[in-house]
């Protein structure tokens, strides 16, 4: 990802534009200790899979797409069970199978989490805290004013500290 | 009566050095010891406005003139005799003065119900966000090695914020990630895990619920604003003692400036209104629409605050004030409980 010079002025992340970060989401290693214990992981497996389908699928069809864990028909059952109870995956009947697609998108499950993060659902609770509060216009250019008269000057050939895109190259 | 003069003088007194505290710049130099006023000038008004009603309303039924706790309750009795007394008066006799007696004594009682109900229902919502918060980290946060020990959500918008609790986390967006450096980026973490550690959110708590009821009341938003600065200036102390503040104050700046969610593109990416499991008390679409709601965020200086303090520290207050200040919370808060428990 291009990263512009200092002086670069701020622009509303259009959720429209949205491109998926990194690299394959099922090649992440999920390592983080008190939130995965084994069903939390499954959970996210099999959304995981759901999100990527383009249409419902049966326990079956999950199953298969988890080849490579030897799950039991029946735990995919339990856990497809779990997250229908919790809200995040619908179920429909057809036929003699249920059919089960996520409820949300995962797009509108991240900005969830990110209107909630920066402050702008207008809930005044202390459930979160918030590192700091977007400001804009005029406040905002003079605190970017601040910023350029902290940093030390960037010449046009030195390559910028920050960045995971092109300082990397 | 002396009890019920004193008790409403307190009353008053706490919404007059409530204004005070509020248009004060000494807090920036000691944030704890302004905290600590705060949290004192709040509790000595619920505990001398409920007592001054309830005193009033008790006052004149036959006994002493003091009020002492055992007294309330034989009051309350009376009072209630009182009430049915009045109703039966009404068509023969108006006594005004008992009337207004009793109309006080009622809302002495509603007031403290409310006070109880709003901390119950703050801490009911809190626990309920967080439950939420925890369940979605858990589909689609993942680590990063550049913040050991914090999670990243894949969005291209600047954020970073700690759900505290039993089960804490730091959470930090992948906009963020791109945006700050790597000692920014350990700044944000230690302010963060200062948060947690001293428990902020229980500091916040108190003053979030007062919003419930009293929403209306300025001095209660100023309250809310103040302690919430207060707290973040806090963090940022303890971040600096380990770590430049230098980086502290980039890494403000670059989030603060970098622009937020545009609501409207934000409710279109979750589709809108409807479609939601009525089941589900939050969904995509209710935070959306929420967010479509709320008018676009005033500034309040807040950030430009913390810069600053960060760049130039102030000094801190000298130990005489700190000891004033402190006696004052004490007596702020002493008062009412004597008047109300010790007969006078």
């Amino acid at each position: 990802m291009l990263r512009q010079a200092h002086g670069r002025r701020p622009h509303r992340a259009d959720l429209g534009s949205v491109t998926l970060l990194g690299a394959s989401r099922a090649a992440r290693a999920v390592s983080y200790g008190v939130y995965m214990n084994r069903l939390g992981e499954l959970e996210r497996a099999i959304m995981e899979v759901l999100w990527e389908a383009p249409d419902p699928m049966t326990v079956r069809q999950v199953s298969t797409c988890l080849t490579d864990r030897d799950l039991a028909h029946t735990t995919v059952m339990t856990v497809l069970d779990r997250l229908a109870k919790k809200g995040f995956v619908r179920r429909q009947r057809a036929g003699r199978a249920w059919l089960y697609r996520p409820a949300e998108s995962r797009e509108a499950y991240v900005a969830e989490l990110m209107l909630t993060a920066l402050d702008q659902t207008g809930d005044r609770q202390a459930a979160l805290t918030r590192f700091a509060r977007s400001v804009s216009g005029a406040e905002a250019e003079a605190l970017m004013a601040a910023l350029e008269a902290l940093e030390p000057r960037v010449g046009p050939g030195e390559s910028s500290p920050r960045g995971s895109g092109s300082g990397g190259d | 009566m002396i009890a019920v003069v004193l008790l409403g003088t307190v009353a008053v007194g706490c919404v007059a050095a409530a204004h005070l505290l509020a248009a004060a710049t000494w807090p920036r130099r000691s944030p704890a010891v302004a905290i600590a006023l705060w949290q004192a000038i709040g509790l000595a008004w619920g505990i001398a406005t409920v007592g001054a009603l309830a005193g009033f309303g008790a006052s004149g039924l036959a006994g002493r003139s003091g009020i002492g706790l055992s007294g309330v309750a034989a009051r309350a009795a009376r009072a209630a005799r009182l009430l049915v007394g009045v109703a039966a008066a009404q068509a023969r006799r108006w006594d005004l003065l008992a009337t207004v007696r009793v109309l006080s004594l009622l809302a002495a009682v509603v007031l403290l119900a409310v006070l109880c109900w709003i901390l119950l229902a703050a801490i009911a919502s809190v626990v309920r966000a967080r439950h939420r918060q925890r369940a979605l980290l858990g589909l689609l946060a993942h680590d990063d090695p550049k913040v050991p020990g914090a999670l990243v959500v894949d969005h291209p918008a600047a954020a970073a914020y700690c759900v505290p609790g039993l089960r804490s986390a730091i959470v930090i967006s992948a906009g963020a990630l791109d945006l700050l450096d790597q000692a920014e980026l350990e700044a944000v973490l230690a302010h963060e895990r200062a948060h947690l550690r001293a428990r902020h959110d229980l500091v916040l708590l108190p003053f979030c619920a007062l919003l419930r009821a009293f929403g209306w009341s300025a001095v209660a938003l100023e309250a809310n604003n103040q302690v919430a600065l207060l707290v973040e200036m806090m963090a940022d102390d303890r971040a600096r003692r380990h770590l430049p503040a230098r980086e502290l104050a980039t890494a403000l700046l670059r989030v603060g400036t970098s622009g937020g969610l545009a609501p409207a593109g934000a409710l279109a990416a979750v589709g809108g209104p409807g479609g939601t499991a009525a089941s589900s008390r939050s969904s995509p679409a209710r935070v959306g629409a929420r967010a479509a709601r709320v008018p676009v965020a005033t500034s309040d200086g807040q950030l430009a605050a913390r810069v600053t303090r960060l760049l130039r520290p102030p000094p801190g207050l000298p130990v005489a004030a700190v000891i004033l200040l402190g006696a004052v919370a004490a007596l702020l808060v002493v008062a009412p409980a004597v008047a109300l428990l010790v007969p006078l």
